[in-house]
């Protein structure tokens, strides 16, 4: 099944939903403060993109074309609230620090993006390869660049203290360090794929 | 053997070259720096060598080894007048490493990312010092005060700037600190803590005049600047916002004299590659940072906006350079 493989795969480098597609950058510049809350938003729009994937595969062929983009809306915010209120209950540290982000991922690009472009057209289990394919590279890249943004702003990578930090250069965990660490990282992704 | 070049005209060529505008640049600027090594002393040499040298090894480092272009261009002399004028924004107290950081962002993140030299539309030395007010907030607003070469390099004593009193006063409504302010003349000869370059507006505006003659830059920007900001103070003044014991020519002296405005207005704003090129484009970007300046210093958080109104209205040049400067032996549109 190399078609199965390349539709997983397709997501994480090829077209990455950050790096290639450049979706989604709202709480790619947001929530990647440091590595874990990277990793968590990244974690949480993974599972809504799969189960999104799966439910609008199936119903694809009940979705009237003319009113798809409200109900693919109303499918991928059943499955935000239900992260939002497991994260509110199990994780209230990351759902204080990610906050709004959290209900946002309603109107995230790349979830509608794979509803519209991938999973109204394939069948469930390519949509579900699919969705966990972009949701993995969505998450390496906002962990990676998490990673980034806190060992240069804080000194410390996942809260371990790597230098001392009165070193580290405040300005990379906040807005315009974002804009910086992603335009420097989209820059090397690109010319190491050039290669 | 000289070689014979063929090339369309204009054939005869003014000698004007980048090199010779930037080591003019770089001239005008030496009374400012001769007042800030007799202020601050070791500090002020230590600091300026510093991030001159890390500028053009950065320069050096990116063109040969990440762009590997063939000519370099260190020798054009932009990378000096940029390490200078980073110098000349910071505080000669500071760590010697916060120095090469802000060099390395400005050379690296503000020039050369963008192509080097003439491809950048942010002035780089306001780049560095904007990068490294943000990342060490403590470090860049440790201001010392004037202590000659007996203040000993690290533990010089620090203080307020003017600015800071004036914001408060201002801001706040409180005289009780009008006395902390130093006399007019004071703060025109540069007897006052700041930065390394923004003390004396004395010896800037000797080297922005002095540039002015020679042709490296124009009126315009300059004159545009200092007129806007002085019509804000005016009006706040006449508004009747200023409190008791402050009066509207003294504030305007105040706001003119003292923090980043003439080093600002007269070499910063100036950059050829990031300032507007018709007379028209260049008066609005000026009366747009006056604007913004003073924006900043009387609501802002910040006591100086100095660097943050000529980044701001360098974004803006591209817009600003739709008003085109009149071609050469063009007729005028009817």
């Amino acid at each position: 099944m190399s078609n199965a493989m390349k539709t997983l795969t397709n997501g994480i480098l090829k077209e990455n939903p950050t790096f290639a597609l450049v979706l989604g950058m709202c709480p790619t510049l947001a929530t990647t403060t440091s590595a874990v809350n990277g990793m968590s938003m990244g974690l949480a729009t993974l599972f809504v993109l799969v189960c999104s994937n799966v439910v609008i595969s199936l119903l694809k062929n009940l979705i009237p074309d003319k009113v798809r983009i409200p109900a693919f809306i109303v499918v991928i915010a059943t499955f935000v609230t239900m992260v939002q209120l497991v994260m509110q209950a199990y994780l209230p540290a990351i759902y204080d620090v990610l906050g709004l982000f959290i209900p946002l991922i309603v109107v995230n690009c790349i979830v509608l993006g794979r509803a519209e472009a991938f999973a109204a057209k394939n069948t469930v289990g390519l949509s579900a390869l699919d969705g966990i394919g972009m949701g993995l590279g969505f998450t390496l890249s906002l962990t990676v660049l998490g990673v980034i943004r806190e060992f240069l702003g804080a000194g410390t990578v996942f809260g371990f203290q790597l230098y001392n930090s009165q070193f580290a250069a405040l300005i990379f965990v906040l807005a315009p360090g974002a804009f910086i660490a992603l335009a420097y990282m989209m820059a090397a992704v690109n010319k190491l794929q050039k290669k | 053997m000289k070689q014979l070049i063929v090339a369309p005209a204009p054939h005869a060529h003014s000698g004007d070259s980048v090199r010779r505008n930037m080591l003019l640049v770089i001239l005008a600027l030496m009374p400012a720096y001769a007042v800030a090594v007799v202020e601050f002393g070791w500090g002020a040499l230590i600091t300026a060598a510093i991030s001159v040298l890390a500028c053009i090894c950065t320069e050096y480092v990116i063109s040969r080894y990440v762009l590997k272009e063939q000519r370099q261009t260190i020798g054009d002399l932009s990378a000096v007048l940029t390490g200078l004028l980073l110098a000349f924004n910071l505080p000669s107290t500071i760590d010697w490493w916060i120095v090469i950081i802000g060099a390395v962002v400005a050379i690296g993140i503000g020039k050369m990312t963008f192509g080097g030299l003439g491809q950048n539309p942010f002035n780089p030395a306001l780049v560095g010092r904007v990068f490294l007010l943000i990342a060490y907030p403590a470090q860049m607003t440790t201001w010392p005060t004037p202590q000659g070469f007996n203040g000993a390099y690290v533990d010089a004593e620090t203080g307020a700037t003017p600015l800071y009193y004036l914001k408060h006063i201002v801001k706040a409504g409180d005289s009780s600190v009008i006395d902390q302010l130093p006399s007019l003349m004071d703060s025109f000869l540069g007897v006052m803590g700041g930065s390394l370059g923004e003390v004396s507006a004395a010896a800037l505006l000797i080297g922005g005049i002095f540039l002015i003659c020679c042709r490296v830059i124009t009126w315009h920007i300059p004159v545009a600047i200092l007129g806007t900001v002085a019509c804000f103070c005016a009006c706040t003044g006449l508004a009747g916002a200023l409190p008791e014991g402050l009066d509207t020519c003294h504030y305007i002296g105040y706001e003119l004299l003292s923090g980043g405005l003439m080093l600002g207005a007269f070499f910063m704003a100036t950059d050829y590659v990031t300032s507007p090129m018709s007379a028209w484009g260049k008066i609005i970007f000026g009366i747009g940072i006056g604007f913004i300046v003073m924006v900043i210093r009387t609501w802002g958080n910040y006591p100086e906006g100095m660097s943050f109104a000529i980044l701001i209205m360098n974004a803006c040049v591209p817009l600003l350079n739709k008003i085109r400067p009149q071609h050469f032996g063009e007729p005028k549109k009817a």
